[in-house]
């Protein structure tokens, strides 16, 4: 602080502390008040994400086996067991669901960004994107089976991949978009400079300059599929064994009712045996590590992709 | 999604031609008698997604706000203070990470699977609420809101969860569209010598309005549709009570729960197809009337610039 007899604001002809605000005033007051609640507000909104994470780790960690990741589920009146079986089935579905969504949201990604940015067609597309990206996702669930369940007649893995997939595409489309759209056109420009063609530009040099993007659109996609229990209901229903065949042990019967992570720990929560709502614990813990670590991979990707 | 609409609505037919518009109204739902009625359902959706809404918009406003005006800095110049550590004023300003640490801190929340909110729901928030409902019926029991006894799964329950679920929605939503008010505004009210939270009140939220409410509605749009925490913590009841106590059902949950039983019998599958096209269609009309508020109130702004 300086002393007083060099403080600037005294030698000036109007005393500039007179423009300060009175703190006692009540409009000051007020002002300072709301910021109060503001900021209690927004701490009071993370304390479900800490309270989440707490209990999981404190219902779910102590105990979480290795055993856990490759037995089946327990019975009523067993002890022990696992959610080996659901981990594979929700891999296996995912993986479906990747394989299905994917392409087809790259393509049409390459399609609203390049081909047809200004078109009607693709101001439609992407609205109807924008729209079902809030789409209930129990709907996917009631389409795959209309459309496949009830087609095939049974329930199974490609019908829980199928619902998976409705979900997964709009994510992976739009973010797959916005990657596309930040290749800087100087890029695309001297590629066909060079006399490549459209399509070698796309595949040499938009493409892969766009990958970490679309890979983020991908791994949200993923965190989204992998956490969904409405859809699998009654898609891939549920089953108490592995998705393979006894006989055969390599190949997958992909064509059974298929246990998943989430449809799990929805049927042992309510469950009157502790050890399966212990599992459950257990399963979530599991299940928002993987989403949360797939979610943050996604992410971090994301900001260290080109600039623009 | 044209194909999905189609589909869902053409195995809905049969059912649609049976029961026709009797079905919206009906409030039983006996598969032995094929009696179908879906109203308490629809009424439950509306009431639980209203009040989380409620709940919801509320703090995910104070959220954007918060993360929009600089007041992580501010917050965090305070407590140091109340430390002991007076640093210069310059410090009060932290570098941009931190704020958007704290963005993906709230965004994390919509990370977490439904399945294990509902989980989160059960053993944790259900007793927590338990004491203060008793007490409020207790002493407030003439109130038609909490004319019943706190039953553990019902309708506070499940719109409390649903209301964290759709808090990352509202907050990063209304955030860009509170980043997006143009700063001259802001300064030409500070200019004027309002106090911040005028500036706030009567200039940027208004600014932001469009936005906000867009992002309000289309995190409507989620509630309604959200089905899992719902499913495991609405309680199941086909009844309409005003009290936010007693349990009820919703649409998404009526799907959850009965699907999977449905089996081959077309007549039962053609109910839940038409429950299902139901949802949809409120979900379409909220969803589509959200997108559009947001596109126009964006292409709004760009002018202002």
């Amino acid at each position: 602080m300086a002393s007083p007899g060099k403080d600037p604001l005294q030698a000036s002809e109007i005393d500039l502390r007179q423009l300060e605000r009175s703190l006692r005033k009540p409009r000051t007051m007020l002002s300072m008040f709301l910021s109060l609640v503001t900021t209690v507000l927004t701490f009071a909104a993370l304390v479900p994400l800490f309270s989440v994470v707490f209990m999981l780790f404190y219902r779910g960690a102590s105990k979480i086996k290795l055993s856990n990741f490759y037995e089946l589920p327990p019975t009523a009146f067993e002890d022990g067991g696992g959610f080996g079986n659901a981990l594979v089935g929700t891999l296996i579905m995912v993986a479906i669901a990747a394989l299905i969504s994917v392409p087809f949201g790259i393509m049409a990604s390459i399609f609203l960004a390049e081909l047809g940015s200004e078109s009607k067609t693709a101001s439609v597309v992407r609205f109807c994107a924008k729209v079902l990206s809030g789409f209930p996702s129990i709907l996917a669930g009631v389409f795959a089976y209309g459309a496949v369940v009830l087609v095939t007649g049974g329930f199974s893995a490609y019908a829980g991949g199928v619902a998976l997939s409705i979900l997964m595409l709009p994510v992976v489309m739009l973010t797959a978009e916005e990657a596309i759209r930040m290749v800087p056109s100087r890029m695309k420009e001297a590629s066909i400079g060079m006399g490549a063609t459209q399509t070698q530009t796309m595949w040499y040099v938009t493409l892969p300059t766009a990958l970490p993007g679309i890979i983020t659109g991908v791994m949200l996609a993923v965190a989204r599929a992998a956490g969904e229990t409405a859809p699998l209901l009654f898609t891939a229903l549920f089953s108490n064994y592995w998705s393979m065949s006894t006989w055969s042990p390599t190949s997958l019967e992909l064509n059974e009712p298929t246990a998943s992570m989430a449809v799990l720990i929805y049927n042992f929560s309510s469950s009157f045996v502790d050890n399966q709502r212990e599992m459950a614990w257990s399963a979530s813990l599991v299940l928002v590590l993987v989403v949360l670590v797939t979610n943050l991979i996604g992410k971090s990707l994301s900001s260290s992709g080109p600039k623009r | 999604m044209a194909y999905i609409v189609l589909q869902i609505t053409w195995k809905a037919s049969p059912a649609i031609q049976e029961y026709g518009a009797g079905f919206l109204t009906g409030r039983t739902w006996d598969p032995n008698t094929s009696e179908f009625g879906i109203l308490p359902e629809i009424w439950g959706t509306l009431y639980s997604s209203l009040l989380a809404l409620f709940i919801g918009s509320f703090f995910g406003i104070a959220v954007a706000v918060f993360l929009s005006e600089g007041y992580l800095g501010n917050f965090v110049f305070n407590v140091l203070k109340l430390f002991g550590l007076q640093f210069h004023k310059f410090w009060g300003k932290l570098p941009s990470w931190s704020e958007s640490t704290l963005k993906n801190l709230v965004e994390l929340l919509a990370a977490i699977p439904s399945v294990v909110y509902g989980l989160w729901g059960i053993f944790v928030v259900m007793p927590l609420l338990r004491e203060p409902c008793n007490w409020l019926h207790e002493n407030m029991g003439w109130f038609p809101i909490f004319g019943t006894r706190y039953q553990g799964p019902g309708m506070l329950t499940a719109s409390f969860v649903l209301a964290i679920m759709i808090l990352p929605t509202i907050s990063a939503i209304s955030r860009d569209a509170l980043v997006a008010v143009p700063p001259k505004l802001r300064e030409a009210s500070y200019g004027l010598g309002a106090t911040r939270w005028e500036t706030i009140l009567s200039v940027v939220l208004p600014t932001a309005s469009g936005g906000i409410f867009g992002g309000i509605v289309l995190a409507f749009g989620r509630a309604l549709g959200e089905t899992m925490a719902l499913a495991m913590l609405v309680g199941n009841m086909n009844t309409i009570e005003i009290s936010i106590f007693s349990p009820a059902n919703t649409l998404a949950a009526l799907l959850a729960n009965n699907f999977s039983e449905a089996g081959s019998d077309e007549m039962k599958v053609g109910v839940l197809m038409y429950a299902g096209v139901v949802l949809m269609a409120i979900t379409l009309v909220v969803n589509i009337f959200g997108a559009l508020i947001l596109q126009r109130a964006t292409a709004g702004l760009k002018g202002m610039r």
